[in-house]
């Protein structure tokens, strides 16, 4: 367990105000100058040596991300930093925590970040249900700007940053980044084709890099313990700490964070209290929010808690919101609201997704009443592959995984519903009369 | 120039080129909906997918992905042909089956690709999408749920027709294409997401239910509704053309009509002339040729060499040399064709063109248009003006303010501001590179002189840094028959008052004209009951220009042939031959008995119009005028775009347009 004094989210409960005297007292801003002074390329050197990787989902190494920028920025294509704040994967809940407890963490890494990739101003996108949440963040850029703290020569460093806080109008598909980019210059949401890629033509054509709100308030305390400290927990790989969201059948779900790597049932008997029921009950476990493919209860148990651990398991880490099924669960009905959530986030921009994801979920309602034949299983698995990797942004993947996992670790129960459905046996094979 | 290999096959490419133009290199068809060469990139069908290394280990799609050295695509492989089967499918699961009664059979890329690369089955088992109907005006009609959401019309309307009126709404299965408040689109290309529609959600409005392809003769011509020259493929069953269709012409046209060339067509069969009148006791009667002949010969006789010729807008240059031969024999070169009474001086034709070329507009940097509402004059030079406002032009503007899609600086309404324009404007025009000047009709009476003066205060004809020749002074025509008639001299000193006091005049398909000036017997040879034969004392039925093979050349000099699509309906006849007709009965017979007869003369007198295809290559040698720019542009010559010859006055689409589009007014739709 990781112990208090490593803890980077000191108020992630709430226990403390979120303003900035309590921030101050906190340590955040604490000689943020000095932090900038060791050079632009230096703190991209120890993002990187800290290993931490991208905690949006996709796990890409943040340092080696913000080291794309170019390095001298033309007057009119200013480079441009962007807070993806629009946390909308069913289960996660770690930047909605951040920002309404402890949101100046965030707003000093964006100035750190900004600075560190010669970013001209920051700007965060935060999901349009949150309602309080960027009421909070209003009111603490509002005070970091009348400390001083950003704006002209933010923190006394002579660097001129902006940080703007943009709110989202409730589309899933917006938290992708190249449609938050579209959606920030005021068009439709759907993501854009890469290449180009956001560091080379981003928001308004100018090089752009979106992070997650984690991955940026994480890079203070960096800077300030080390690469080192941070890359001490956690294996090779898949350093430092995390926030973990645990939801569903566990005693206390909750938000927490720990050290990559940790396994699961540490997780949950360290913070949750234990599975409702006890082990013997756990179903399955989706581990990283609802677009990663279900782990059932056998594998998942002793599993590490990060990137490779859960791929290993044929999952993924995704922003670890870890949702717990115990066998009370309908894990055909999950599994098909999921679906459901995805044929209703689709942009509809390009064709596997749009047609898929709705196609999928009227299958996945059938399945769950076993309206089918045994063969559409495997009808519904070839969709699944006809929508992933086809498609221009991840949302396809994140729509085929789901029922993918499901298929895979429990199509048994699938299959029962219909037999069940048909009249307790498989149809009788009928013989053709000759 | 990147160097790939296309299954196997080395390529090599321009830099920036793509993927599937890669393919397309290598001989390598990529089945596509949303890719278009014209449009920008949307990537979102997802047909294009190809298998490419070094790359993930997914399909890739091939029109949005650059071509790079090294790069190994391959367009067979299992991988390719599952994604291509698996997209295919997603298409065709709310693609309603109604290919039958579907105006789009028989030309439908959808069609024609579930057969190349579908599976030719279908899993799907639930409920189809159905999506309301959306209203976007007299030209497109909509069947939304055919609708595959590849957005090239939403490219289109915003890229090249520069209205924003076309968009998508909604998101995922629900995503729908429609107009701005499901209003009427406002713009005169509109008929092209016809074409750029590769199902059958965006058809015609008027063509609707017509015709299948297949039924169709298709003849290769050139469209007279505008001086552009226009290449079209008309598309004509029996007797009657049924629709018209651009053809590709990148100097000219590229691949666009607009939406008076396309359909235009149904006012060629109606009030059409088909048998000879005379005027007898104020009353116009159906006579015989013979008769008709006799009474002009009456006529003829009596005026001497006093007779003239009037051309109208739309005329052939055959038609027009077959006059000017039978008026040489007679002993008269009173020859017409400003029917509104223009007199600008054609000492140098080189001062009335479109010197730049319609193509080269792109190239400019600076460009000013001086009374010229182009949308509506050259909506097709108007698009070539957007492209280079891409590229970074700049554009000003003497004339009252009007939309023409793109920023305009609008100095003012006085010619004389040609002379004397503001510092910066003039400063914009010193340092441009390629600058260029249009000079619309409106602005040739009282502006030419000082346009020319224009262009040689800023050097418009020079030799571009790139050392290709550039010449910046244009004139933009309205009327198809224009060029060709100023080559063949239809033009007199004071313009149409030269001509008026003729004892007799021909008028060729003119109407237009202010007939009242004409005291003499007026003979109109033309198609359409329209104000000419209103005035005529004989009628003589002619063709169309749908009804004769004919040579045009249009405002940048460029001479085009047309072909028969359909014979004129009842006693009419090819115009040239009504004039070889006549000259035998009139005893001055033409020496030419064949249409290729006719041409050989005809190319002997004016060598040009015999380059088919080529510009006719003027002298630039501008007149000395008077430099001073007079008078105030109060409008601009087009009252309304839909109404301007013969042809679209009698068509039911174009009044129906003009209602709409132009006068505002609301039709209700029936409900089906």
């Amino acid at each position: 367990m990781l112990a208090d004094k490593d803890r980077i989210f000191t108020n992630v409960y709430g226990f403390q105000p979120w303003n900035l005297q309590a921030a101050l007292k906190r340590g955040d801003w604490d000689n943020t100058k000095a932090l900038m002074a060791i050079g632009q390329d230096a703190i991209i050197d120890v993002i990187k040596a800290s290993g931490l990787r991208g905690r949006g989902g996709a796990g890409f190494p943040t340092g080696t991300k913000w080291s794309f920028m170019p390095k001298e920025p033309k007057p009119d294509r200013p480079n441009f930093l962007v807070i993806n704040a629009d946390e909308s994967e069913p289960g996660s809940c770690k930047d909605r925590e951040i920002i309404r407890h402890d949101p100046h963490k965030l707003i000093e890494g964006a100035l750190i970040a900004g600075f560190a990739m010669r970013a001209r101003a920051a700007y965060i996108y935060i999901r349009g249900e949150y309602i309080r949440e960027a009421e909070t963040l209003f009111a603490a850029v509002a005070e970091a700007y009348d400390a001083g703290l950003i704006g002209k020569n933010a923190c006394g460093s002579g660097y001129d940053f902006d940080v703007f806080v943009h709110r989202g109008a409730g589309a899933y598909i917006c938290g992708e980044e190249t449609a938050m980019l579209e959606s920030l210059e005021g068009k439709k949401g759907q993501p854009r084709l890469k290449p180009p890629f956001p560091a080379g033509a981003g928001l308004y054509g100018c090089p752009t890099t979106v992070n997650n709100v984690e991955s940026i308030a994480v890079a203070p305390t960096i800077l300030r313990r080390g690469a080192d400290w941070f890359s001490s927990f956690g294996r090779e790989n898949n350093k430092g700490t995390k926030l973990f969201q645990i939801s569903g059948h566990v005693n206390k779900p909750c938000v927490v964070e720990d050290a990559m790597g940790i396994t699961f049932r540490e997780l949950i008997e360290t913070h949750c209290g234990g599975i409702r029921g006890g082990w013997d009950n756990l179903l399955a476990v989706i581990p990283g929010g609802s677009s990663v493919p279900l782990v059932p209860a056998k594998d998942i148990i002793d599993a590490p808690m990060d990137f490779d651990g859960l791929k290993a398991v044929g999952s993924g880490l995704g922003t670890a919101a870890v949702i717990v099924m115990d066998k009370s669960t309908d894990i055909v009905r999950a599994i098909s609201r999921i679906s459901y959530f995805y044929k209703h986030e689709s942009c509809g921009q390009c064709t596997p997704c749009r047609e898929g994801t709705g196609w999928m979920w009227r299958v996945m309602e059938r399945l769950r009443t076993g309206d089918a034949d045994i063969s559409e299983i495997d009808t519904l698995q070839q969709v699944t592959k006809q929508v992933e990797g086809h498609t221009i942004c991840a949302l396809g993947d994140a729509a085929a995984w789901p029922i993918q996992g499901l298929i895979r670790h429990f199509r048994p129960e699938i299959e029962r519903r219909i037999i069940e459905r048909n009249g307790g046996s498989l149809a009788p094979m009928q013989e053709a009369a000759e | 120039m990147p160097k790939l290999k296309v299954d196997g096959i080395e390529v090599e490419v321009p830099q920036g080129a793509t993927v599937l133009q890669a393919c397309e290199a290598a001989g390598k068809e990529i089945p596509r909906f949303c890719y278009h060469e014209r449009l920008s990139i949307a990537g979102n069908c997802r047909m294009c997918l190809v298998e490419v290394k070094p790359g993930p280990p997914k399909p890739q799609a091939s029109c949005a992905l650059p071509a790079a050295d090294n790069q190994e695509v391959f367009t067979t492989t299992p991988m390719v042909k599952n994604a291509r089967e698996g997209v295919m499918e997603f298409l065709l699961i709310n693609h309603p089956l109604d290919c039958p009664i579907c105006d789009q059979g028989g030309e439908c890329d959808l069609q024609d690709q579930s057969v190349a690369y579908g599976k030719g089955h279908s899993r799907y088992t639930e409920n189809k999408r159905a999506v309301t109907e959306k209203y976007m005006g007299p030209i497109v009609k909509t069947i939304m749920t055919r609708c595959i959401q590849c957005t090239r019309c939403v490219r289109f309307a915003e890229e090249v027709a520069g209205v924003e009126e076309i968009g998508a709404i909604y998101r995922g299965e629900d995503m729908q294409i429609t107009s701005y408040l499901e209003q009427a689109v406002t713009s005169e290309l509109s008929g092209n997401v016809v074409d750029l529609c590769p199902v059958g959600a965006l058809t015609s409005k008027p063509y609707a239910y017509e015709a299948r392809p297949w039924e169709l003769k298709k003849t290769l011509t050139i469209d007279v509704m505008d001086a552009v020259g226009t290449n079209i493929r008309l598309d004509s069953r029996g007797r009657q053309v049924l629709r018209c269709v651009p053809r590709i012409n990148e100097d000219v046209n590229e691949e666009w009509a607009h939406d008076k060339t396309r359909h235009h067509v149904d006012g060629l069969v109606r009030r059409r002339l088909d048998r000879p009148y005379v005027r007898r006791d104020g009353k116009l009667a159906p006579v015989s040729w013979d008769e008709a002949f006799a009474v002009i010969k009456a006529k003829v006789d009596a005026a001497g060499s006093n007779v003239a010729a009037v051309a109208g807008d739309l005329v052939d240059c055959e038609t027009m040399y077959a006059a000017k031969a039978l008026l040489a024999k007679l002993g008269s070169t009173k020859l017409e064709g400003r029917q509104t009474g223009m007199d600008y001086d054609v000492s140098s034709l080189g001062a009335v063109n479109f010197n730049t070329t319609i193509a080269g507009v792109e190239r400019a940097d600076a460009i000013l248009l001086v009374g010229t509402n182009l949308r509506w004059e050259a909506p097709l030079i108007n698009t070539r003006i957007r492209k280079a406002i891409k590229k970074g032009a700049k554009v000003y503007g003497i004339g009252p303010e009007t939309e023409l899609t793109y920023k305009v600086e609008w100095l003012g309404s006085e010619l004389s501001l040609l002379g004397g324009l503001p510092e910066a404007v003039a400063k914009a025009f010193t340092d441009a590179k390629a600058p260029m000047v249009i000079v619309g009709g409106g602005a040739l009476k009282g502006g030419h002189g000082a346009a020319l003066g224009f262009a040689r205060q800023f050097n418009l004809v020079r030799t571009l840094e790139d050392g290709t020749a550039w010449n910046g002074f244009n004139v933009v025509h309205m009327a198809a028959s224009r060029m060709g008639g100023l080559m063949l001299g239809y033009a007199q000193k004071g313009g149409i008052a030269d001509v008026a006091n003729a004892g007799v005049t021909f008028f060729l398909g003119a109407d237009e004209v202010d007939f009242t000036r004409f005291g003499g017997f007026k003979v109109y040879v033309g198609h359409h009951g329209d104000m000419g034969a209103h005035h005529a004392d004989v009628i003589l039925p002619g063709s169309t220009y749908a009804e004769k093979s004919g040579t045009w050349v249009n405002t940048e000099g460029r001479v085009q042939r047309g072909e028969r699509a359909v014979f004129a309906p009842g006693d009419a006849r090819e115009d040239w031959t009504i004039f070889r007709a006549l000259s035998e009965v009139l005893g001055h017979t033409l020496p030419f008995d064949s249409l290729s007869g006719l041409r050989e003369a005809m190319a002997a007198e004016v060598p040009a119009l015999r380059n088919i295809g080529q510009l006719a290559g003027y002298e630039w040698n501008p007149p000395a005028l008077d430099g001073a720019g007079q008078g105030t542009l109060a409008g601009y010559p087009i009252k309304d775009f839909y109404l301007t010859n013969a042809i679209c006055r009698a068509s039911p689409t174009m009044q129906r347009c003009s209602a709409e589009l132009v006068h505002g007014e609301t039709f209700a739709e029936a409900a089906e």
